[in-house]
């Protein structure tokens, strides 16, 4: 009974076959490791240099101001004893003249006092507008290509070229060709054209001008949606295609028309994956700089969209004048240009020196910005889950 | 038994095939089909699996439109004397006159009571009360209505296999059609279920024609009247069931319902 341990026909691999194994293994296992270290890296320097910023350790734990005022430029007195006092412009004299002999210096940083609200309300607009634009007709175009559009015609395969190609295009191209065709060209209801308009159909009445629609939120998001429209053309029209045959057959069969069965048969059971779809679109749309820089976003901006001068209304003014104006003013939110999270960090970042207040204010709304587009993202999750629930086949 | 209750030769047929060649792109897969249904009978297709007896009854309802490449070469399908692939005629209105069940038992994820009256919702058919009566007369033909008739707004694919086929069924009767085109309707399901299927059939026998697909011999002998035997997309013959299975004609429809066809 004394047989050596090699005579077992099931002992291990060869010495030099086991190490390779162990070499590939741990390879391939530091890959994974090194790719979740760098994003848990990434996250809790964030969390660390941002949460501090947007969380106050007493009642309301927010902080309020960062949350709810627009950016406004920081003055930092320092005394002769080395304190600093951090105030906004209009209290730094009110300030100065306290200090009197004590006042040593006074710093200025852009952009780095006050809070974030107008980034947050600008990214906010450009998202729903250029979500509704994408997904209106990047769900059009993934049902026709998926469910009307022949195989092997060859306009379709150039439109699918096209697509595809589109998704490789670099976003500052997107952002050219926002400032060209939207900023610059797109057509205008006006009464008198200017004189930058490129075409002007008089139709009596008013005139149709190709004058562009300026730098604002419509220029802004319809540049978006083309930014985003690959990934919800694509992801669209895979979730159509996984809805099996056999609904569109029955469906039929049963008398529906094309758009019948698509409607009642098809598009319910693909909206769970559209949803999932556009949650990506999202927060692409907002993590987007260069489409923005020409068409929609500003370094600062003191207003809010809404806040508006239009001229004050006579006292007696119907109920219809003060309702026309409500209305003009909700539009007018789509024709201004707006301040957005990710022009903003840039600004903090790139345009300004560099200071612990800037930075203090940057790392601030870049968490702001990952926790937006982060609870975004959940409750489009949880959305998806409730209709898949009801969905299911 | 099914001799007897076949219809006189000397009637109309109620669906003519005449020289019918079909073809997906340049694979033809039917030649020269020349066959007559009868009104109210049960016909039943039987062939090897690719013989094109599935695409013939796709083609009666026009539901093959939907796959692409597929397109008649030449002859015609009538009905009444109608041919269904004339410009004139509208696919929806045939459909809703020839009712189909597939093979794998296919309920919307749905309401049972929502995939009962599916047809006739998208008919644009509104009433609640009309829906409601549909829905159990339809049911209740299917012999279903007993069994569900307490969860009618529960999701139809909590159904066992065999309900969620007579779902169906009930489905393609809620409009009422003159054919019921059947695709191996039980071929998912198991010998118990089948059973119920085939009596539901001879149930509702003299009410539709109906045009059977099977792999299944006994199960043409027991529901159908007549029956066609295919092979490699020929209709080889057509007789009464119990002459194709007794007597045949042809030395290949006996080898293949001995089971001796390579």
């Amino acid at each position: 009974m004394n047989q050596p341990a090699t005579a077992n026909p099931f002992a291990g691999m060869k010495s030099r076959d086991a190490l390779r194994e162990t070499i590939v293994r741990w390879l391939l296992r530091l890959g994974t490791f090194f790719i979740v270290a760098v994003t848990v890296a990434i996250l809790a320097h964030i969390m660390v240099k941002g949460a501090p910023v947007a969380f106050r350790s007493t009642w309301p734990f927010v902080n309020v101001q960062f949350l709810t005022e627009l950016p406004s430029t920081l003055h930092v007195i320092e005394d002769v004893k080395g304190g600093r006092i951090e105030v906004e412009v209009n209290r730094a004299d009110q300030v100065k003249a306290q200090l009197g002999d004590a006042f040593h210096s006074e710093t200025t940083i852009s952009y780095s006092g006050g809070g974030i609200l107008g980034p947050i309300v600008g990214t906010a607009l450009l998202v729903t507008v250029s979500i509704s634009i994408a997904l209106f007709l990047g769900v059009a175009c993934a049902i026709y290509l998926s469910e009307y559009a022949r195989h092997g015609n060859p306009l379709i395969e150039w439109v699918r070229l096209a697509i595809l190609n589109l998704a490789g295009v670099p976003s500052v191209v997107f952002g050219l060709f926002g400032l060209g065709a939207f900023v610059l060209t797109a057509p205008v209801f006006v009464d008198v054209p200017a004189d930058r308009s490129v075409f002007a159909i008089p139709l009596g009445f008013t005139t149709l001008s190709f004058e562009g629609w300026d730098t604002c939120v419509l220029s802004g998001g319809f540049t978006l949606a083309f930014v985003i429209l690959p990934v919800i053309i694509t992801a669209s029209e895979q979730c159509l295609q996984a809805v099996p045959q056999g609904f569109r057959e029955t469906s039929m069969a049963l008398g529906a028309t094309r758009w019948q069965t698509i409607r009642y048969s098809v598009l319910p059971f693909a909206t769970p994956g559209i949803l999932t779809s556009s949650i990506l679109g999202i927060a692409r749309a907002a993590g987007e700089t260069a489409p923005i820089m020409f068409t929609a976003a500003l370094a600062f901006k003191d207003k809010l969209p809404w806040q508006k001068d239009l001229p004050p209304l006579p006292a007696d003014a119907s109920i219809f004048a003060h309702w026309e104006q409500s209305v003009s003013r909700f539009l007018g939110i789509f024709t201004e240009s707006v301040q957005a999270l990710p022009y903003h960090i840039y600004t903090l970042a790139a345009k300004i020196p560099q200071n612990e207040y800037s930075e203090r204010a940057q790392y601030g709304s870049v968490f702001v910005f990952l926790v937006l587009v982060a609870s975004l993202a959940a409750s489009s999750v949880l959305l998806r889950k409730r209709l898949r629930a009801k969905y299911r086949w | 038994m099914a001799a007897e209750t076949s219809v006189p030769a000397s009637e109309e047929p109620l669906i003519q095939v005449e020289k019918f060649n079909y073809a997906y792109g340049d694979h033809q897969v039917l030649f020269d089909v020349d066959l007559n249904m009868h009104s109210k009978d049960v016909l039943a297709l039987i062939g090897p699996s690719g013989c094109g007896k599935s695409t013939l009854i796709r083609s009666i309802n026009r539901i093959n439109d939907l796959v692409e490449s597929a397109r008649v070469v030449s002859g015609s399908i009538k009905i009444d004397g109608v041919d269904l692939y004339a410009s004139n005629v509208d696919v929806i209105n045939l459909r809703r006159n020839v009712g189909m069940v597939f093979q794998k038992y296919n309920p919307f994820p749905r309401s049972i009571f929502e995939n009962a009256v599916y047809g006739l919702r998208v008919a644009g058919i509104k009433d609640r009360h009309d829906l409601e009566e549909a829905a159990e007369r339809s049911l209740k033909s299917a012999a279903l209505w007993d069994e569900v008739k307490d969860r009618l707004h529960e999701m139809a694919t909590g159904l066992s296999g065999g309900q969620q086929q007579r779902l169906c069924i009930a489905r393609a009767i809620a409009l009422q059609p003159r054919i019921l085109l059947m695709d191996e309707p039980c071929a998912a399901l198991d010998p118990i279920a089948t059973a119920r299927i085939e009596e539901l059939i001879l149930q509702l026998r003299g009410q539709y024609t109906f045009v059977i697909v099977t792999h299944n011999m006994e199960q043409a002998k027991r529901i159908a009247d007549r029956t066609a035997f295919f092979y490699k997309g020929k209709l080889i013959e057509e007789d009464d069931t119990m002459t194709i299975f007794n007597h045949p004609n042809d030395p290949l429809t006996e080898s293949y319902i001995t089971g001796r066809l390579a």
